[in-house]
């Protein structure tokens, strides 16, 4: 039996505090769809994720339906496509691209992720094909997400790879001028990659993954931010312990939707992924829970503690409420995405050096932040190498989702709408790291790596 | 609250009270043989809250028909009606 004030509560968390599980992300894999003709191995990854995928997002709507629950999104997240590609003989990879976009449209879901490669300690030639696919392949297809893991901990950091990338973000933005840039916005390049995370842009289904597993993302920033504000005036200890608390309860969610889907679809429930991730809609913010913690706007100083409590008390909570966690499991501080990310930009009060600081204490840092379009390729490569070197020198996933946008400048804005919301331009050190990335090669692995 | 063990979904309905709220929300759940095995209500700083605790195990609609019957009364009375499935209040308020 369930007293008043529980029920209220939890039927609150759906009206009005913007409770759902953010998506339901199948993983497949696409290694047994390698063939030398590539047209075969198109047809055989299509045909497998229209098979599997069938009926995920029939499946979704209704445990949506039957629970009440809001379930934003489905989608799909396959082998990093450099590794089932390897075997074809052909330069161009933007016909396997091409396959993902078809099948997800069939399917009904999204976003698909997986155009990826693995290339943190150095290139296979496959790698190197995918890599210059990915700008045609982002303003060629709509719904294809993809993701490049540069560094790790155990490997170091693939220079190479940064300067390519780097590259390449500006040759996807020309491609996608018209649009501002939003190619760019479908590509993360990481630093000790999850192999399977359930959001995108940034989502994959690693080769140690099984056959095929569903991922859920629970989200949850409203919810936490209402129970915050019963804990006004109290100490830190206090609301450390309410957020624990509200990321158990949210996480439940998750894992009864987890369960339940994986159930009807009959396929192995891999992990929930904790992270609290917000949306444009006021009152789905991270900054606004960093307001409420006790900061006047969010960037000023005290922002990295906050969010370090933020982000550990979630995990904690979650942790306890979920069979197995994976996933980024961080809070997320997109800009575009945050109403109140980009209202602390307009406010002069948050800078990508304190975006950067804040990405040493969760999982993504510089994401989906508009740069201006004349940023130098050389400069972007070298926001990547700082982020990349936070993951792999802290042990910990960093990420990077950044748009150079042609033709505009810092104060100006730019509008994708719907969950990737709006950006304002922010300003960028103008001093020159063209020799620091031209140098290539890699940066050795951190001593700590060495853990046997 | 006795007998109330075989409830499998709670009903709420938030807002101004007027009269005859409950007549006409327990209306729909007749006709859609829905079984309510307890209500409480309370009316606090005018605003109405009542929670129903009800058996849908032999409902005439689907789920979805239901929650869509029950959202269009509360459009016309002004009011918050939801439904909400049992399991959920266990995954989050219990260990």
């Amino acid at each position: 039996m369930f007293d008043k004030n529980e029920i209220l509560e939890t039927l609150n968390m759906f009206r009005e505090q913007h409770l759902d599980v953010r998506t339901i992300t199948m993983g497949i894999s696409l290694l047994d769809c390698a063939a030398e003709n590539p047209d075969v191995a198109c047809q055989r990854i299509y045909d497998k994720i229209c098979t599997k995928a069938e009926k995920l997002v029939e499946v979704g709507e209704s445990i949506s339906r039957t629970y009440g629950v809001p379930i934003i999104n489905k989608r799909i997240s396959v082998t990093p496509i450099s590794l089932v590609a390897a075997a074809s003989r052909t330069d161009n990879y933007l016909c396997f691209a091409e396959a993902l976009d078809r099948a997800s449209k069939n399917v009904g879901v999204n976003f698909i992720g997986g155009f990826s490669a693995l290339c943190e300690k150095g290139y296979t030639e496959s790698d190197r094909k995918l890599i210059a696919s990915i700008p045609e392949v982002l303003a060629a297809t709509d719904q294809v997400c993809s993701s490049l893991n540069v560094a790790s901990t155990r490997a170091g950091i693939n220079m190479d790879a940064v300067r390519e990338i780097g590259q390449a973000i500006k040759k996807t933005a020309e491609l996608t001028a018209h649009i501002d840039a939003y190619g760019c916005a479908k590509l993360v390049v990481f630093a000790n990659a999850p192999s399977d995370n359930p959001f995108m842009a940034g989502a994959f289904t690693g080769p140690a993954e099984p056959e095929c597993a569903i991922n859920v993302g629970v989200s949850g920033p409203g919810v936490v931010l209402a129970a915050l504000q019963n804990v006004k005036g109290r100490s830190l200890d206090d609301v450390a312990e309410i957020i624990k608390r509200t990321a158990f309860k949210v996480t439940r969610v998750g894992q009864l939707v987890a369960a339940e889907a994986s159930k009807r679809l009959n396929v192995p429930f891999g992990t929930i992924d904790l992270s609290l991730a917000p949306t444009p809609v006021v009152g789905d913010s991270i900054a606004r829970i960093l307001e409420e913690i006790g900061l006047e706007t969010c960037g000023t100083w005290g922002t990295t503690a906050a969010l370090a409590m933020l982000n550990d008390a979630v995990k904690k909570g979650g942790t306890m409420a979920s069979s197995h966690v994976g996933g980024l499991s961080g809070a997320f501080i997109p800009v575009s995405e945050d109403e109140g990310m980009i209202a602390a930009v307009d406010a002069g009060s948050l800078s990508l050096e304190k975006l950067e600081a804040m990405t040493c204490v969760c999982s993504v840092g510089i994401d989906m932040v508009a740069v201006p379009g004349d940023t130098t390729a050389e400069t972007i490569s070298a926001i990547i190498a700082d982020e990349m070197a936070i993951g792999t020198f802290n042990n910990k996933t960093t990420a990077v989702r950044i748009i150079p946008v042609p033709g505009k400048k810092p104060g100006d804005r730019v509008v994708y709408g719907g969950l990737w919301g709006e950006a304002p331009i922010m300003a960028v050190n103008q001093a020159s790291p063209a020799v620091f990335i031209n140098r290539g090669g890699r940066i050795p692995a951190p001593i700590h790596s060495m853990r046997n | 609250m006795s007998n109330t063990a075989s409830y499998n979904a709670v009903i709420t309905v938030v807002g101004h009270d007027r009269v005859g709220i409950i007549a006409q929300v327990t209306r729909i759940l007749a006709d859609a043989n829905v079984n309510i095995l307890d209500i409480s209500q309370t009316i606090l700083q005018d605003v109405f809250t009542m929670i129903m605790l009800v058996d849908t195990a032999a409902m005439s609609l689907s789920n979805d028909d239901l929650r869509g019957v029950l959202t269009d009364l509360g459009k016309s009375l002004n009011l918050n009606i939801q439904l909400q499935h049992k399991v959920i209040f266990n995954a989050m308020q219990r260990i």
